[in-house]
């Protein structure tokens, strides 16, 4: 885990009211700053989120661990992998 | 052993980045896409707000430029340059097009992005790549645009368009036989039947084709409402949120005091929820009806005024009398009871 992100908070990225690209240029971000191994979970409200955020890993070639949504809140969890 | 070149190539989500970063790849040089957020993006926000065209048009809305990533097998990195874009949109040296589209000054500010982002990478990249098509637009891909474009983004003839490449001189990557020029097309004006042979050559099904491009700049309407903000405010500026509200529900100006913004479908509405703490904002409370926001300073009057155009645009636009209420940023409410304005009576220069 990388030390600045040690917390559960620090782990956690609220994109929510944001429309899409945006929750996946800061989910880009925040990536950057975190090491293998980490795991990001990106709460958002945009329901492009479900189909971008794992796109973007898909290319970048991180993990999506779990995806939920409960109304119009949307929860996607990814692990951080090495490049 | 001998690294492969390495190129940025500007991927917009269209067939012709696509086609431009693949024959390219196509010859070893290891490519990653460059997708830049100005704000203006068709794609995104407004599959995202308008919830009843989505479903309508695409029953799984996707990001083109990632979809497009994903069928190269290449990173994409999309960058946030709505900051620095203002620039290009507020001055631009080159001027606009037929509209306020700044193509030149935009495509010169994203080709110099691309090498700037290049250089800042691990190891570098040694050229970059874009989808240009010469001919294809009358203003910004005529050849001598195309040079302008090399010229003042600095990139110089380390820029690589690889589909019209056999019309124009020689870069660098081709000089020094990074790629090979006889690989390279020689694709030239509007014709789209070239690309698309290419695309199913290439094995390519599906591709995405935006409907008058894919930047709200370039739009009629969206422009006149860019210029009428801009007027109303004695001032060129804008910044995020106003650039997202120009591209959702109605727009009218009954007067030169304000200007109403009305929800034409759930989901603009639901979007206009998250501005109402910002503006003074409409709710039809006796009938189904928009969310509405106004943008500016009304007078009692012209709230009236307001409130019988909103009246207009609900379900008891029939009905003699329309209860709204009137929700003011520092917290004070009114009620009014209104006839809903006739639509005779809705001026014509009002909507913008």
């Amino acid at each position: 885990m990388s030390d600045t992100q040690a917390t559960p908070e620090a782990l956690t990225l609220d994109v929510r009211n944001m429309l899409c690209p945006m929750p996946v240029i800061k989910t880009g971000e925040r990536v950057a700053t975190l090491a293998p191994g980490d795991e990001l979970s990106i709460l958002a409200t945009d329901p492009g989120t479900l189909h971008d955020v794992p796109a973007w890993c898909r290319v970048h070639g991180h993990t999506v661990l779990a995806t939920t949504q409960e109304g119009r809140n949307i929860t996607v969890r990814i692990r951080v992998e090495a490049p | 052993m001998k690294h492969p070149k390495k190129a940025v190539a500007l991927i917009s989500g269209g067939l012709d980045s696509l086609l431009a970063a693949k024959v390219v790849m196509d010859q070893g040089v290891h490519v990653e896409g460059l997708n830049f957020f100005t704000g203006f993006c068709v794609e995104g926000h407004t599959h995202a707000i308008r919830t009843t065209r989505t479903a309508s048009r695409q029953s799984s809305p996707r990001n083109n430029a990632l979809w497009v990533a994903e069928q190269l097998g290449i990173k994409l990195h999309i960058l946030d340059v709505i900051d620095d874009y203002k620039d290009v949109v507020l001055n631009p040296k080159h001027g606009y097009g037929k509209n306020l589209n700044p193509c030149v000054d935009c495509k010169v500010f994203m080709v110099n992005r691309a090498q700037t982002w290049g250089f800042m990478q691990d190891g570098g990249f040694d050229f970059v790549i874009t989808g240009e098509v010469l001919g294809q637009r009358p203003k910004s891909q005529i050849r001598e645009k195309l040079g302008i474009i090399a010229k003042d983004s600095g990139v110089q003839d380390r820029l690589l368009r690889p589909l019209s490449a056999k019309h124009l001189d020689p870069t660098l990557p081709e000089r020094e036989g990074w790629v090979d020029r006889e690989q390279l097309y020689d694709f030239h004006g509007r014709n789209r039947k070239p690309q698309i042979a290419l695309a199913e050559s290439l094995g390519f099904e599906d591709w995405a084709q935006p409907a008058g491009g894919c930047c709200f700049l370039a739009d009629p309407e969206y422009s006149n409402r860019l210029g009428d903000m801009w007027r109303a405010r004695n001032k060129r500026e804008y910044g995020l949120d106003d650039i997202m509200l120009l591209k959702v529900g109605r727009h009218l100006r009954p007067s030169p005091n304000f200007k109403l913004l009305i929800g034409r479908e759930e989901g603009e509405n639901q979007y206009l929820e998250g501005y109402k703490q910002q503006f003074t904002h409409l709710r039809i409370t006796s009938h189904k009806g928009p969310l509405s926001l106004l943008d500016g300073k009304a007078t009692p009057d012209e709230l009236q005024l307001a409130a019988r155009i909103v009246a207009r645009y609900s379900q008891g636009k029939m009905d003699a009398t329309v209860d709204v209420s009137i929700h003011h940023p520092d917290g004070v409410s009114e009620a009014l009871t209104v006839a809903p304005m006739p639509p005779q009576k809705i001026e014509k220069h009002w909507h913008v």
